[in-house]
């Protein structure tokens, strides 16, 4: 392998020690960044995450990343992780927290409030087009292509059109 | 060839490959409009004007019919360049820059005129939509193809041949150093590269990433490169094709399982009332043909419909297709921002993406974002879309108030790529599933969840109504098994409903070949059909093979490609027309006699046992049409078209056109400053600069660092990345800085019409200015990573850029726009100058029709 150091580049303890990694359960992945595909393998311990690093039996990659895939541990750990819902009300200057299924229910309500008000039967022509344009999607580039079916699936049986993704970006 | 991307920066592991090649004697061009670390690398870098890619590849087109270096053989029997086209169609040469068909009036083309001889009154032109991707035109439906006349001698004055070489025969080496600024001694080393290194025993690629797509004619941009190819003969072969870089993990995926409004999973066409779309006959008439692949549409829509309604859906009620939504023009990300604007769209999901950042007119979208009643943004920080109402620039300028923005906003943590399985399609079409290696935290969840949860809520309200709209909810299929205390849906299960099945026994079906349009199997995305194969997750295979081996390099056992596993499209072409290699350097798919198949390292993209020598009887329907020797199976002729006499709504060829904004005129067509049907937005929050408007005289390009990812969501939260990349910066030359008194390391700030941004100026020749017919024009350069949020904090580019588009994607325009600088730092907010631009003048019902939908061009004047 190329490392482009010499073997007489290691001190003594460098010869010694062992890798942080090793004996550590072994998760294969994908990274989340461009779209190269590079297969990542996912190092944890008892449930923590310890390290991503390139996976060298994947073809395309063979073991490297570039910085952001090799940071992608930091993705996952990041200080400012979400782990709570945050919720802005109506001219609210400050985030609340709601529960999980509490936001879920409220979100439900909205959708399908927002669906019948702005649901058409027809065009301005007399046209069918059995629509609604009262909400919007825009995301999935960052998605798996699992999450985007189910999202195309619902909001299309709901009449939804206006449907985007970073595609068009 | 890289061009249109610096994949050194981009996609730089990917570059590993192209480094490879280099060592083994490969020779890597880079043409850009700023040297970066793609051009260091390279063993000729190219400077050209931003924007002006066609001129060059035109000149290149011109270049190689004229010395006669295009790959005859190839070019005889794989390409339409020997067909005759109809006596109506008139050239940007006959027309002074717009081809025959085109209305100044409405900025749209009627293509009739374009169609192959013989074929005019049997085009099927359909209702012309801007900016929706007219599905029928794009396949050729309608288009009747049996007994095309050709002239395989390329010399009848109406074959495609040499309408092509009229077209460009003014695309002179001179003239592409007056237009792109690019030396003709630079021009001839870079078009006899390309034409030495292609034929028989060598193939020549193209790479390009979003240096192309964000352009106002984008599409035509890549065109250039496709014609190209096709003459050089390097397209289905080894070595060959064009490269799209693409710049997020799983975006080729999220256009074929499509969260795209005009789109259903794999590129079907969403219904659209105006072709009178109504009925499923209606709908598979003005999308089927009669010759060609797109001949099975009607097994891939039916099939779709019964792995979304199920038993319900039968031949009696058409499989439940006219409760689909209709389209009646273009509600792409970019309308739908103007109705959200006019207080037209009550709620609004994002998730993993930032438009506060990323889309193009910032300013103007978190303005948008304003109107909305609700938004729910998903992601797993909190990104600058999620709290506008409170760190915007419009907030901390005093334009809005929180107190003052009814916006309610749920902003929802999510699970990271390693908390949830799943898979993502990379660029090379190549779908990689990934295992589940920890728990989300706390409340995160995947899109997964969300999506089903939400769903089984939906449900449960609308259950039992008999209101005809509630039909497609009421008998939606959702029925995802459920699994672990968090009830996520098993993804097998969606994976086995995109790969699709039989109906009666829920066997999964091996490929696209078993569907069928009775009724008897479901699939939810037919390109992906496959992946499932017989009941076995393909895209989770982890054997690279011996690659090494000949051919070795294809590893058909890591993961799945679509479709069909097949790593190369069209590599029919990879053989001579009897079914041989080009080339034994060459080779890749063959026609093996003996076993009476085509055999090679990879899926033929042809079928399997037709003969080289098959010829189709003049009655032939569907594949039976496609003969031996036609290895372009999707199109209706079975040929690469160099010329599109279908598909594009703004011109059958590329067509040299300015940006929409430029400092300098049209030396080609002096009538036509930019893409005369490019889509513009005219309202007065969206103003344009005119073409060599004297306030705005510079060039502005954007581009992409290694160390950030698009609007920053996933970057500027990372310690690690933040102190590689620190800053928001502008790449500004030597003269262009010393006449404006900017120094490096010092603040300047850049203005358009719509803000003002300011960074600190890198003073460098890696931009250079351009000598562009007679005149000096300097080029900045923008990183477009920057927000208000996260560990690194910046003025975002994207405030700067109108919104505009291409007429047939409706992609934003990013690339090539005109501005001004200044030493110094911004003296208000970024967008101020759009304050009291008649913003929120507008005011429209949510069930309102829309006119910035139908007609992007009327919209506001």
């Amino acid at each position: 392998m190329d490392w482009g150091l010499g073997p007489g580049a290691a001190s003594g303890p460098t010869l010694t020690a062992g890798a942080r990694i090793a004996g550590l359960k072994v998760t294969e992945s994908v990274c989340p960044y461009c779209a190269v595909g590079c297969g990542q393998l996912v190092y944890t311990r008892g449930g923590e995450l310890v390290d991503i690093e390139g996976n060298p039996r994947s073809p395309i990659n063979q073991g490297t990343l570039c910085p952001k895939g090799a940071s992608s541990r930091q993705l996952v750990q990041q200080p400012g992780r979400l782990t709570k819902v945050k919720y802005r009300r109506p001219g609210g200057t400050e985030w609340e927290e709601l529960e999980l299924e509490s936001a879920m229910d409220m979100i439900a309500e909205r959708v399908i409030a927002a669906r019948e008000s702005g649901w058409q039967d027809t065009d301005r022509h007399g046209w069918r087009v059995d629509r609604t344009l009262g909400f919007a999607h825009l995301g999935g580039a960052t998605l798996d292509n699992e999450e985007n079916y189910l999202i195309k699936k619902l909001f299309t049986a709901m009449g939804a059109i206006q449907i985007e993704n970073q595609a068009r970006i | 060839m890289i061009e249109g991307g610096n994949m050194a920066e981009a996609h730089p592991v990917g570059f590993r490959w192209v480094m490879k090649a280099k060592q083994r004697g490969a020779r890597v061009i880079h043409v850009d409009p700023r040297f970066g670390r793609t051009s260091q690398l390279a063993d000729e870098y190219v400077p050209i004007r931003a924007g002006t890619d066609v001129a060059f590849l035109g000149g290149v087109i011109r270049h190689v019919i004229e010395t006669e270096s295009f790959f005859r053989e190839y070019v005889v029997h794989y390409t339409n360049a020997s067909t005759i086209v109809g006596e109506d169609f008139r050239d940007t040469e006959d027309l002074e820059g717009v081809f025959s068909g085109f209305d100044p009036e409405t900025g749209r083309y009627d293509p009739g005129s374009w169609a192959y001889h013989g074929r005019e009154a049997g085009f099927s032109g359909g209702a012309q939509e801007h900016a929706t991707q007219a599905f029928s035109e794009h396949t050729g439906a309608g288009m009747e193809t049996d007994d095309l006349e050709h002239d395989e001698t390329l010399e009848h004055p109406r074959c495609v041949f040499q309408i092509l070489r009229r077209h460009f025969a003014r695309y002179t080496p001179e003239l592409v150093e007056r237009v792109c600024g690019i030396s003709c001694e630079q021009f001839f080393a870079v078009a006899d590269a390309l034409i030495a290194n292609s034929g028989r025993e060598r193939t020549s690629m193209f790479c390009y990433a979003n240096g192309w797509t964000q352009h106002s004619d984008a599409v035509q941009m890549i065109r250039t490169a496709a014609v190209l190819q096709l003459l050089l003969g390097n397209v289905g072969r080894p070595g060959g094709g064009i490269m799209a870089m693409r710049g997020h993990a799983s975006i080729q995926g999220s256009t074929d399982v499509p969260t795209l409004y005009d789109l259903l999973p794999g590129y079907l066409h969403m219904p659209r009332t105006r072709e009178g779309h109504l009925t499923l006959e209606e709908y598979i008439g003005t999308g089927k043909t009669d010759r060609g692949w797109w001949s099975h549409l009607d097994a891939y829509i039916v099939s779709l419909l019964k792995a979304w309604f199920g038993d319900v859906a039968t031949d009696e009620n058409d499989y439940g297709f006219g409760w689909l939504p209709k389209l009646t023009g273009n509600h792409s990300h970019f309308s739908t921002t103007f109705r959200m604007l006019d207080g037209g769209v009550e709620g609004m999901f994002v998730m993993g993406q930032n438009p506060a950042v990323g889309s193009q007119h910032s300013g103007l979208q978190r303005r948008a974002l304003a109107k909305l009643k609700w938004l729910v943004v998903r992601d797993l920080a909190e990104i600058e879309t999620a709290t506008f109402w409170r760190d915007s620039p419009e907030v901390r300028s005093g334009e809005l108030r929180p107190e003052e923005i009814e916006t309610e906003v749920f902003l929802m943590p999510v699970s990271s790529h390693i908390e949830k399985e799943g898979t993502f399609t990379n660029t090379q079409r190549l779908v990689q599933f990934r295992d589940k290696a920890l728990k989300s935290p706390g409340d995160a969840r995947s899109e997964l969840w969300f999506m089903h949860h939400l769903g089984k809520r939906v449900k449960a309200h609308y259950a039992g109504s008999a209101r005809d709209r509630d039909w497609p909810i009421v008998n939606l299929k959702w029925d995802y098994p459920e699994h672990g205390e968090e009830r996520e849906p098993d993804v097998e299960s969606v994976i086995k409903e995109i790969n699709g099945y039989d109906v009666a026994t829920g066997r999964p079906v091996s490929g696209f070949d078993e569907l069928r349009e009775d009724g008897s199997t479901a699939c939810g995305c037919w390109i992906y059909s496959g992946i499932y194969k017989d009941g076995v997750n393909q895209a989770r295979r982890r054997d690279p093979g011996d690659i090494s081996a000949a051919g070795g390099i294809v590893s058909p056992e890591w993961a799945w490609a679509w479709p069909a596993n097949r790593r190369i499209l069209y590599n029919r072409a990879s053989a001579d027309p009897q079914g041989k290699p080009w080339s034994e350097r060459k080779r890749y798919i063959w026609w093996d006699e003996q076993q009476g198949r085509w055999a090679g390292y990879d899926v033929p993209d042809f079928p399997a046992d037709k003969r080289p020598d098959y010829r189709p009887a003049p009655d032939a329907q569907g594949m039976d049409a496609i003969g031996g020797t036609d290895p372009f199976i999707m199109m209706s002729d079975g040929r690469g078209w160099l010329y599109s006499p279908t598909g594009l709504l703004d011109g059958p060829l590329p067509t040299f056109y300015e940006p929409l904004e430029s400092p300098l005129p049209n030396l080609l067509y002096p009538n036509v400053d930019g893409n005369p049907a490019a889509i513009r937005w005219r309202r007065p929050e969206n103003p344009y600069h005119a073409a060599g408007d004297p306030r705005y005289p510079v060039v502005a390009t954007t581009f992409r660092l290694t160390e950030h990812h698009t609007g920053g969501g996933m970057s500027r939260t990372l310690p690690w990345l933040v102190e590689l990349q620190p800053e928001m910066f502008a790449e500004i030359d030597p003269q262009l800085a010393a006449d404006r008194g900017i120094e490096d390391g010092g603040w300047m700030t850049i203005v358009t019409a719509r803000a003002e941004i300011e960074a600190r100026a890198k003073v460098t020749d890696r931009i250079r200015t351009l000598r562009v017919d007679g005149q000096t024009i300097h080029q900045i350069a923008l990183p477009w990573h920057w927000g208000y949020n996260g560990l690194s904090r910046g003025d975002t580019t994207n405030e700067l850029v109108a919104l505009s588009g291409d007429p047939n994607v409706s992609i934003q325009d990013d690339k090539a726009f005109t501005c001004d600088v200044r030493a110094g730092r911004r003296r208000g907010q970024s967008t101020e100058r759009l304050a009291g631009a008649g913003l929120g003048g507008h005011h429209v019902r949510p069930n309102e029709d829309d006119p910035a939908a139908e007609n992007p061009q009327d919209a506001g004047t």
